[in-house]
Formats: C-alpha cells, structure tokens, sequence
C-alpha cells in the first residue's frame, strides 16, 4: 500500500482518506462499536470558547464559564499552555473536534482517540449507557439555554445568575448515585416542563400546608420525619421541597442536576475512559502503519506526542501531579492484553479467567461493565504495580509522622490495589452529605449531614460557603453536622438565609 | 461514512456573552482598577488595554470538599528507597500526599485573578462615569474617520451602483466583438448570392441554400444578447481616511494649595476627555502642561499631577504664558489650538478681570476650543462672574462647575456637537 500522504498539511481530502482508512481497521478488524462519526474543523478561538463551555456545543450563559475563557486565553496566549489536541461530545452523532493548527498526523491521532476510542467507550460503558442520553443531550441543552434566557429576560440577570450559583455550588450534589433516570425526548421535555411547573408547586404547598391536625389519641405524637430517609441527591430533595422557590426557579435546579448528571459517568470513569482512547490511537495508528499507510516521519511525529501523553512523571520528580491518567489506563489495557496473549505464571494465578483467552472479548467486557474504582480493583496486575514502582502512604492526624504502608512486593499487591481503587472513588474523595432532616413544625430549618470516612473533616471555609448557597435556596435556615463513625457530631455549621444573602 | 464539517467560518466569539458576564460580575472590582489605572497613566497613553487583577477568593466557586485531618492512604508512583514501614516526617507547608491537585492552589501567583481588559472594555469603564452620550462615545472610541473616494470600476458590487454608461458601453464592444467573425460570413454569403443571381444560369437549388444560410447566419447575430451580466460594471467606491491635521492641547491647572488630590483627580480626567476628543480627529497632536499658583511654568506631566504647591493664585500668569507659547511655537495656521483649563475658582481679586480681558484679547482668536471647568462645592467666585462675561461673547468658550465626574461632559457638549474642524 501507498502511504495516505507524505506531507505535514493537512487537506479536506486527506481527513476523509485517513478517516477512511481508521474506520475500515477499527470496524473491520477490531469491531470497535461506534456511534457515527462527526468531524469538525475548529481555529484555537473556537477550541478555547469550547473549552470554557466544558466542551458542549451549546451551554447556558454564566459568568463562570466567562472566568474559565479568560483563563484559558491567558495562558493559551503567554504559550504557558497548548491546547488539548481535541474534545470530543458524548452525542450521537459523536462529534468530534479538529484544530486547524494540527499537521495530518496529529488529526490522524485525534481521529484514532477522540472518533473512534472515546465514541466506542461512550456507546459501550454501562454507565454512560445508564446515565446518559447521547442522542438527546445537545436538544435538551438548546431547550435549557433558551429557557434560562427567557428566565433572565423575565426576572433579570442578577436573579439568574445569584440561582445559577448556588446550583452550581451543590453540582457535585445533585447526581442520583444508585437511581436510574427515565429518558426523555426533547418535545416530551418541553411539554412535561409547564406541567411539572404547576403540579410541583402543589405538592410543595401541600407539604407546608398549616392547617391544624387534630392530635390523635391525645398522645404527644413525635413530628413526622421529613425526609423520611436520608436524600443523596441534595438538589433534587430542594428541586421538589424548597417552600420559597418559584417554578422557573425549580426548572433551573433541575436544569443544573441535569447537566451534573450527564458529566457523572465522565467523573468516574477518568481512567478508563481516556486509557481506552489511548489505546486504540495507539493500536490503530501501529495497524495503519503496518499497512504502510503512514511514512517513517509520520510514525516518529505520532510516537513522540503518543509518549508525551502516557509520560508517568515519578513522585520526586517536580512537574509531578498525582497519576496520569492516561498513562496508568493505557498501561492497564496493554497489560490485561498482554495477559491474554502472553500469560506468565503469576499472571495464570491473579488472573485464572482471563490468562490465554482472547484479547478482544477481554478488553470489551473489561471496558463495558466497570468504572475506575472497580476496574483498578479487578485489573490492576502486579506486574503493572511493579512498572509504576507504587508505593502506598498512609497519613493519620493521629500519628507525627507518615508511613509507608505498602511497596511493590508480594505483600504489598493486594493493599496498593485495593487503595489505588479507592483513591477514584468518587464516593470517599468527595465528603458524603444528605439531606438529614426538615423541622417541619417549627423554624422549617434543613438539617445536611456529613458522614466522615476515615475521621476527614469538612473543611471549614468552603462548607460555611456553600451553606450560605444552600440557605439562598432552602429559603430558611440551614445546619451542617459533620458526624463521626459512632454517631458523636464533630463539626458544626449554620447558616440563616438573611445572613446569606447579605454576604453572597 | 463520516461527516466532515468545516466549523471555521463559525463565529468565534461563543464566549463573548459569558466575558462580558463575568465583566459585569466584578464590575466593582474592575472599575477600581481602572480607576487606578487613570490615576497611573499618562494623558496620551489612555487608550489602551489594561491588566486587572481580582482577589482568588472573591471569584472562586466554592464546593464542599475535605479538610486536612483523618486518616488518608495515598497510591504514588515512582518509589525509590522506600520499604514497608518506613516512616517519613511530615513535609513542611503541605500535607504529605495531599494529591497534586491541592498542592499546585499553594504555588504563587495564586493570589490574584490577573486578566488583560481590552481597550475597548477599559474604555467602556472610563466613559462610564462620565455619562457620554453614546453617539459620542462611538465617536471617541471609533478608528479614524473615513471618506468614500470614487476609484474607478468594477465587476461586482450593489444594483445600485451600476454604471448605466459604462456597462452600455461594454455591451456594445461585445456585440460588436461577437458579431464580427459572422458578419464577414454574412458578407460573403451575400455576395456570392448576388454572383449567383447575376448569372444567368438556371441554379434555383443552390439561390436557395444561399439564402437559407444568410437568413440563419442573420439569426446568429440576432442571438446575441444585448447585455449581459458580463457587461455590467459598478461604480468603485473606497474609504479614504479623512485628511487629518495637527492640534495642541493645553492643560493648564491651579496648583496652589486648595487642589487636593481629588481634585486634581478630576481635572486629569476632564483632560483626558478632551484628549481623546482631539486624538480622533487630528493625527499629530501635541499637549503642552501649564501649572500656575502665583506664577506660571511649563511642566512635564509628571510634575504638572504630582507636586504639589502652596500659596497664592493668580491665573492670568498662566494665560500669559499660553499667550506667549502661542506665538512661539504655534502661531503659524497649521495647529488647531485646543485649551482646558481646571481651577478651583480661587484667584486673586484684582486679577479676575486681567483674565477677562487676556482671554478676549489674546486667546480665544488663536484657539479652535477653550474649556474652563471649577472643581468646587463652594459658591463661584470672582473669576466665575468674569468668565461668564466671556463666555455670552464667544461659543467656542465653554465653562462648567464640577462636583461629580458626571458633571464634565456638558463642558464638551459643544465641541462633540460640532464636525471636527480639518482647516
């Protein structure tokens, strides 16, 4: 075969040939399950405003992504910082973008990573098939864009933009973890929404409703617990119980859960998500080269980025900045490969299932059915523990000093394992709080509650913030506890609605 | 197969909407600093962007998130020397393992959000306070004005621009250009009809087929059109930059004792005001600084915002002293003399009708615009009275009493009203 081109620029042409060429290896002989592909040419104007908008194509308006472009500008024009090479959109049609200042081997790398591993890992992962709705995600952001800007026309920007703050404050709360969401189309969406807006208010009223109840067998009744269990999903217990919210400010709550729920499975699947992209540009650039499809020069341009991306900086070293991601997915997936292919005998002991079998079922079940935490748990080798030289520290407030508590040895496999996984669980890195309870007789204050991991405190500051954020919304009072494994409350915070709205 | 779609031409500025949010966001915060920014710079180099810094903390969006206490395990790469219960001393200043993440808010710069205002957005806050009319203030911020210039022809533009005569005139070379090589056929086959008819011979058949080609090469000729979209042309317009000339502002400011920093915070900007006014519309421009208490001097502007002096007033020296740099260094009709004078209305008694009568006599034939502006809460005094006098006589006299930055731009009402002068 004739390499595709020889030179470093890039043509129209050129993308639908390489295109061409990757989808013929990807489907045809790795049977890479894709959404269709979306490629689309972008100037670094164009990438920096996607950057800021996290990356979708159209979003609401809000100052924070105004920070984040300025942010992003300023760094992108001091040369502190490239630009990714790509972003891609968890839709369907999957888009992808390409930058213009890219050669043809780098778009051919991001065509490889972005169109084809991402759109595969979007489509096949349970929790991305769970959790969200590809081919619905970009109407429904046009219908919350659209509605916000009505919101703002009606009631003003600072009212908006104050609501929007607060909901973003609680973002990381307003994800259903165990739940699973219904699916819904855009026109279902707009219809269900006038709907919701009058019932809700019903219910809310009907919640605070003060009509005298007779007592009942004269006995002093303990008040009804409300919640009767504790909620996980903060925004969406304040979505449908805040006694003060209007209705369009409801929508906006659910507006914001919606949009935190969508990038949820993204949060979680770190790891595997861009070790899987890594991957295959990885496997399917090495097929194009084998096929002589790619020059020597286009190669050595490829493998210089490729090893730039995966690069593991050691913990001594200065640049470094906790795990890289893509490095530790990738390392992952060549070795559970590896482990199919070539099993050692350690292999055949920690990996009785999967050692000779084929590589590719593998790594498909492998990247359909886990997230980070689980998959690390599931996968991690001790051979890759060794590569990576791993070492476990332990930092107790009750201990003066810091100790090692695991190394890369036969005793240590097990426990690096175990608290790498636990290092991506979403569930222990960001503290646990529900809703606790509401005083419904009395000064209808809400009572939060944090359940510490490990004795880990909130940390004052931010939690007495975000509080003035939750009062704004909760319209009353608002406690924050922060409770000890045996139940003795460590922490406590408080917060009155005037209070936070005088100093937000 | 894959879509391929040119995103390109797309506009760019999608973020445009949420900078401006976040302008107006921490508008308190920028507005400071551009008032700084004023306070900083110098007259002439007020039109550009600036760099504004905001506290981290008055622009961070808070979450919930740990504090340092508990127990943690952290998973590192790269070990070295370490074994199994080795124990290592907490490093000083971060938390051991406290994850890259954290680490990286402590390294420096933090403190402050710094980002560049463009010009535009730094001359938004400037005129904010001023309250411009908006017409002006397009004016003031607008590039240099342009003429349009009649530059021949074109193929293409608006059916408003057709040139009638010259597209006429195209059309009638291409019939005729087109037609040629035809009508020399058409010639020929008509004289070989008249041969053939001239001779006697019976050759019926072949006086037909003659006649049959004349009338389809007439036909030919027919079918040319009488215009076509090739032949029309338009008249070529392009933008000139106005012919711009050269100007001379004068500063001239009350240094005595009474001036306080704000006031003289004040004066720069009404000064400012009257230099972007001149910047627009003349290309060379010079200011010349004239601080007076009782005497007058020539000063560079650093000194004309910064030193302070004491005593007395008397603002007829510093009229003189514009007098006399007048007539020596612009005198000649090429400089179009702009003045801007700003007092606290204090002056010695007997010298307020001196100043009348210098300004009468000696300044306001030689300048294009002379604005007088009193920095005071307190009653006009003397040389109040005396300007108004003048000011009946003369348009292009312009006085006005200052207690706010608002209050400055009715002094230059008239000025924006007027086209810039192109003598």
């Amino acid at each position: 075969m004739k390499p595709i081109s020889t030179g470093s620029e890039w043509t129209f042409d050129l993308i639908e040939r390489y295109d061409a060429a990757i989808r013929e290896i990807a489907h045809g002989e790795f049977h890479l399950d894709t959404y269709p592909v979306q490629l689309e040419i972008i100037t670094a104007e164009q990438m920096m405003d996607a950057y800021s908008s996290v990356g979708m194509p159209v979003n609401y308006q809000h100052w924070s992504f105004g920070k984040h472009f300025v942010q992003t500008e300023k760094g992108y024009k001091r040369g502190q910082m490239g630009l990714a090479y790509e972003i891609v959109i968890n839709s369907n049609p999957c888009i992808a973008y390409l930058m213009e200042e890219n050669t043809m081997t780098m778009q051919a790398l991001v065509i490889a990573h972005a169109a084809y591993g991402h759109n595969s890992f979007f489509k096949g992962n349970y929790l991305f098939r769970t959790w969200t709705d590809a081919s619905a995600i970009i109407d429904y952001l046009v219908f919350a864009k659209q509605y916000i800007s009505r919101c703002e026309e009606r009631y003003g920007i600072d009212a908006v933009e104050e609501l929007l703050d607060s909901c973003h404050a609680l973002m990381n709360y307003g994800v259903d973890r165990y739940k699973r969401p219904q699916k819904l189309s855009l026109a279902e969406e707009q219809a269900r929404q006038v709907e919701r807006e009058n019932y809700l208010q019903l219910q809310v009223n009907d919640l605070w409703r003060t009509i005298p109840r007779r007592e009942k067998d004269g006995a002093s009744q303990a008040a009804p617990r409300f919640p009767p269990e504790p909620q996980e999903n903060i925004l969406y217990f304040i979505e449908k119980s805040a006694p003060l919210l209007e209705p369009w400010q409801r929508e906006i709550v659910r507006i914001v859960r919606k949009v935190a729920q969508y990038f949820y499975p993204q949060r979680q699947t770190q790891v595997m998500n861009e070790g899987w992209a890594t991957f295959w540009h990885y496997t399917l650039m090495n097929r194009l080269y084998d096929k002589e499809m790619l020059t020597d020069g286009a190669m050595m341009e490829f493998l210089q980025s490729h090893t730039n991306v995966v690069y593991q900086p050691p913990v001594t070293a200065r640049w470094y900045n906790g795990i890289n991601p893509y490095a530790l997915g990738f390392a992952m997936y060549q070795d559970i490969k590896r482990i199919c292919e070539a099993p050692t005998d350690e292999d055949r002991e920690w990996f009785p299932d999967i050692a000779g079998t084929p590589w590719r079922p593998v790594l498909e079940f492998a990247m359909k059915n886990f997230k980070d935490e689980s998959f690390i748990s599931q996968y991690l080798s001790p051979k890759l523990i060794r590569d990576f030289r791993f070492f476990a520290i332990r930092d107790d407030d009750h201990d003066d000093k810091l100790e090692v508590s695991a190394i890369h040895d036969e005793q240590g496999y097990q426990m690096i394992r175990s608290k790498l996984s636990e290092q991506y669980n979403l569930g222990s890195r960001e503290p646990n709080i529900q809703v606790w309870s509401v005083n419904v007789r009395g000064d209808r204050s809400l009572t939060l509650r944090h359940t510490r991991h490990n004795r880990k405190p909130l940390d004052e500051a931010s939690a007495q913030e975000v509080l003035k954020h939750v009062a704004r919304l909760w319209g009353f009072g608002v406690k924050l506890e922060s409770v000890d494994s045996d139940g003795t409350v460590q922490q406590r915070f408080d917060c009155h609605p005037e209070a936070a709205q005088a100093s937000l | 197969m894959s879509n391929i779609i040119d995103r390109r031409l797309n506009g760019k500025n999608k973020s445009a909407v949420n900078r401006e949010r976040f302008l107006r966001r921490f508008k308190a915060q920028i507005k400071e600093a551009v008032g700084k920014a004023i306070k900083g710079r110098s007259i002439t180099d007020i039109d550009s962007g600036e760099s504004v810094s905001i506290p981290v903390k008055d622009i961070s969006e808070p979450t919930f998130h740990h504090g340092r206490g508990g127990r943690s395990d952290q998973v590192h790469p790269g070990n070295e020397e370490f074994i199994r219960g080795d124990r290592i001393n907490r490093p000083q200043g971060g938390g051991a393992g406290g994850g890259g993440g954290k680490a990286s808010n402590e390294g420096e710069g933090e403190d402050d959000f710094a980002f560049q205002l463009s010009r535009e957005e730094f001359m938004n806050v400037f005129f904010e306070d001023l309250a411009l009319p908006n017409l002006i203030k397009t004016q003031l911020m607008g590039i240099e004005e342009m003429k349009s210039v009649r530059a021949g022809y074109t193929n293409d533009g608006t059916p408003a621009n057709i040139s009638i005569v010259r597209s006429l005139r195209g059309a009638l070379a291409r019939r005729v250009a087109m037609a040629a090589p035809t009508l020399r056929q058409l010639r020929e086959a008509e004289e070989d009809l008249d041969t053939l008819l001239e001779s006697d011979a019976d050759n019926g058949p072949e006086v037909r087929e003659r006649r049959k080609r004349i009338h389809a090469l007439r036909d030919k000729i027919n079918r040319i059109p009488f215009i076509d979209p090739y032949d029309l042309r338009y008249n070529n317009r392009v933008k000139q930059p106005k012919p711009t000339s050269q100007a001379v502002m004068f500063c001239i400011m009350d240094v005595s004792g009474s001036m306080d920093e704000s006031k003289k915070d004040m004066a720069k900007r009404f000064f400012i005001l009257l230099y972007l006014f001149l910047q627009r519309n003349y290309e060379k421009i010079e200011v010349v600084f004239i601080r007076h208490h009782t005497s007058a001097v020539e000063v560079s502007e650093q000194d004309f915002f910064h030193s302070r002096e004491s005593g007395g007033t008397v603002v007829s020296s510093a009229l003189n002293l514009m007098h006399d740099i007048v007539q020596k260094r612009y005198a000649n009709r090429d400089w179009n003399i702009y003045a801007a004078q700003a007092s606290d209305g204090d002056n010695w008694d007997s010298d307020s009708a001196n100043c009348g009568r210098i300004m009468q006599e000696s300044l306001l034939p030689w300048c294009q615009y002379f604005a007088y502006i009193e920095i005071t809460q307190g009653e006009p005094q003397n040389l109040w009275y005396e300007y108004l006098k003048v000011a009946e006589h003369y348009k292009h006299f312009a006085m006005q009493k200052i207690g706010s930055p608002a209050d400055i731009y009715p002094v230059f009402r008239e000025l924006f009203k007027r086209q810039p002068a192109t003598r």
